[in-house]
């Protein structure tokens, strides 16, 4: 009988190039060598695209570029936006885990929440249908980096616009305008503005721009817990790992809402922050397309409808949308 | 690389912390080694069966689930404690168990007849253990506890991440994501964990070729 050993390295050496061969192949369509070896090796292929695409096959065909909806804006051909058409599917980075914004549910897996319906009506406007988009998770500090390598096509998920940003991404918005504020537990009360995180422990997400206001607003503050995600900072306040947590305003609403009252907001905003959606830098003809689609919302109430099935849910009110910025 | 250049004072205190991290991580898990392996080779059922299933949790149980059930699961039950230490006791807890294991095998490699021998003149258990076979064990056991400290100081990136502590790792993410540039940070950072492992490969080698004998 051989060699137990070789017989297994061999073996080792089959398997590891099956798996290599399924990461080839499963990139674009399913090759038959690609399913076979990710059937053989338990692997499972990255995304869902290489089905999606097989599917939208049938359909572009259909939403020919000659065909205006005659409500939203058109498609000009041979630009970024008619190649998103010819994808089949559009490519939205979000948030899974902020309440009211972008929220995985994780019984039905659905993800659900204001920017979701923001790239619905995008999504609408580009293809006629709402289903063609593939929503990823884009954590605070992968943004830029899926943006940059056309991981996504859009990043809308609580994306504040900001300088330092606009020098590696473009952003088509403003939509929403939030505030910065801070979670504290329901029975602290020693901690009513932005000055009095001086001294205290306060968390907050990587590549936020909440990690950097707060550095400048109260530079007392020990901002050493930073965390991938804010579903963390909420643990380590319940934990008593840090006094505080700040973000948004409106993401902090969420979490509040979902602490029977063990939480509480300062309710004293101390910046402005502009929600944009964050595109590839220099591409002048998404970002046009997308504050088209996002005036005409305004202006037919489907901004505000979104905003009442999502955000609204939590009692706020609509306030009028803010004026995009054309720059 | 101007990222790096202008970065460098984070990236030092970044590998001092790390050093720090690795250096108390390795003698709790010495300390914890030293007990597992002596369970292990106790003439005691039970405490064979406590050493043996110390080193089945820790050799299933991934280093990242270890962290985050730790960080963020006892505090459920009111233990918590602060990042730096929590990384020093997952750290130590989970490297206990290799050190453990290969301080065991050292144990074996010593002859039978020295244990046989120090009880013929009456030594008791914990004294064979302490002054005839630890000590000649120890002496073969250099080389593969170079490799655990080794293993150890990269296993700390994870940790650091996992639990917010102020270590290379966690500073390299926090500026790759503030500058935009990721691949300059990182490899920054690759750097600087071989400024780390390499001179500790020499050392260990230096010292295993010192303390080596032949039977």
């Amino acid at each position: 009988m051989r060699n137990p050993f070789t017989i297994a390295s061999r073996l080792l050496v089959v398997v590891a190039l099956a798996l290599v061969a399924a990461a080839c192949g499963s990139d674009g369509d399913d090759t038959s060598a690609g399913t076979a070896a990710t059937s053989a090796a338990g692997a499972t292929t990255t995304t869902a695209a290489s089905e999606g695409s097989d599917e939208s096959d049938a359909s572009a065909g259909t939403g020919a570029s000659a065909e205006n909806e005659g409500e939203g804006p058109e498609v000009e051909p041979g630009s970024s936006v008619a190649a998103i058409r010819d994808k089949g599917k559009i490519t939205i980075g979000v948030k899974y885990d902020v309440p009211l914004f972008g929220l995985k549910n994780p019984t039905t897996g659905d993800i659900e929440g204001f920017d979701i319906e923001i790239g619905k009506l995008i999504t609408e406007a580009i293809f006629g249908d709402d289903t063609k988009v593939e929503f990823v998770e884009a954590v605070s500090k992968n943004r830029e980096p899926f943006i940059q390598d056309g991981k996504v096509d859009l990043v809308i998920s609580t994306y504040t616009i900001n300088d330092a940003r606009k020098e590696v991404v473009d952003f088509a918005g403003p939509y929403y305008i939030a505030g910065q504020d801070i979670l504290v537990n329901a029975d602290d009360d020693s901690i009513k503005s932005v000055d009095d995180l001086n001294g205290k422990k306060v968390c907050s997400v990587t590549g936020s721009t909440s990690l950097t206001n707060v550095q400048e607003m109260a530079p007392q503050a020990d901002v050493s817990v930073v965390f991938d995600k804010y579903s963390l900072c909420v643990e380590a306040l319940n934990d008593g790992r840090v006094q505080a947590v700040t973000t948004d305003n409106i993401i902090l609403l969420g979490f509040v809402a979902d602490s029977d009252g063990e939480l509480k907001i300062v309710d004293n905003a101390f910046t402005e922050e502009p929600y944009g959606i964050g595109l590839k830098k220099g591409d002048t003809a998404l970002r046009d397309f997308v504050n088209d689609v996002l005036e005409q919302s305004y202006a037919d109430g489907s901004w505000k409808d979104a905003f009442d099935r999502t955000v609204g849910q939590s009692g706020q009110e609509a306030p009028t949308p803010p004026p995009v910025d054309r720059y | 690389m101007d990222v790096i250049a202008d970065n460098l004072d984070s990236y030092l205190g970044g590998i001092a912390v790390t050093l720090w991290l690795s250096v108390l991580s390795f003698l709790l898990a010495v300390a914890i080694g030293v007990v597992v392996a002596t369970f292990r080779v106790s003439p005691l059922r039970l405490a064979r069966t406590l050493g043996a299933v110390y080193v089945e949790v820790f050799f299933s149980l991934p280093l990242l689930v270890w962290a985050l059930l730790f960080f963020f699961g006892l505090p459920k039950v009111g233990i918590a404690y602060p990042p730096f230490t929590s990384a020093v006791i997952v750290l130590g807890t989970f490297t206990g168990a290799l050190v453990g294991e290969a301080l065991r095998s050292g144990i074996n490699t010593v002859p039978s007849g020295q244990g046989e021998a120090a009880r013929a003149v009456g030594l008791r258990f914990w004294q064979v253990l302490g002054l005839v076979v630890l000590p000649q064990a120890l002496r073969t056991m250099i080389g593969p506890l170079g490799s655990i400290l080794l293993a150890l100081v990269r296993n700390s990136a994870v940790a650091a991440i996992a639990m917010s502590v102020d270590d290379l790792m966690w500073r390299s993410d926090q500026l790759a994501t503030s500058t935009a540039q990721p691949v300059a940070v990182l490899t920054g950072t690759f750097v600087a964990y071989l400024i780390l492992t390499v001179p500790g490969t020499w050392l260990v080698n230096a010292l295993a070729r010192r303390y080596r004998f032949t039977r």
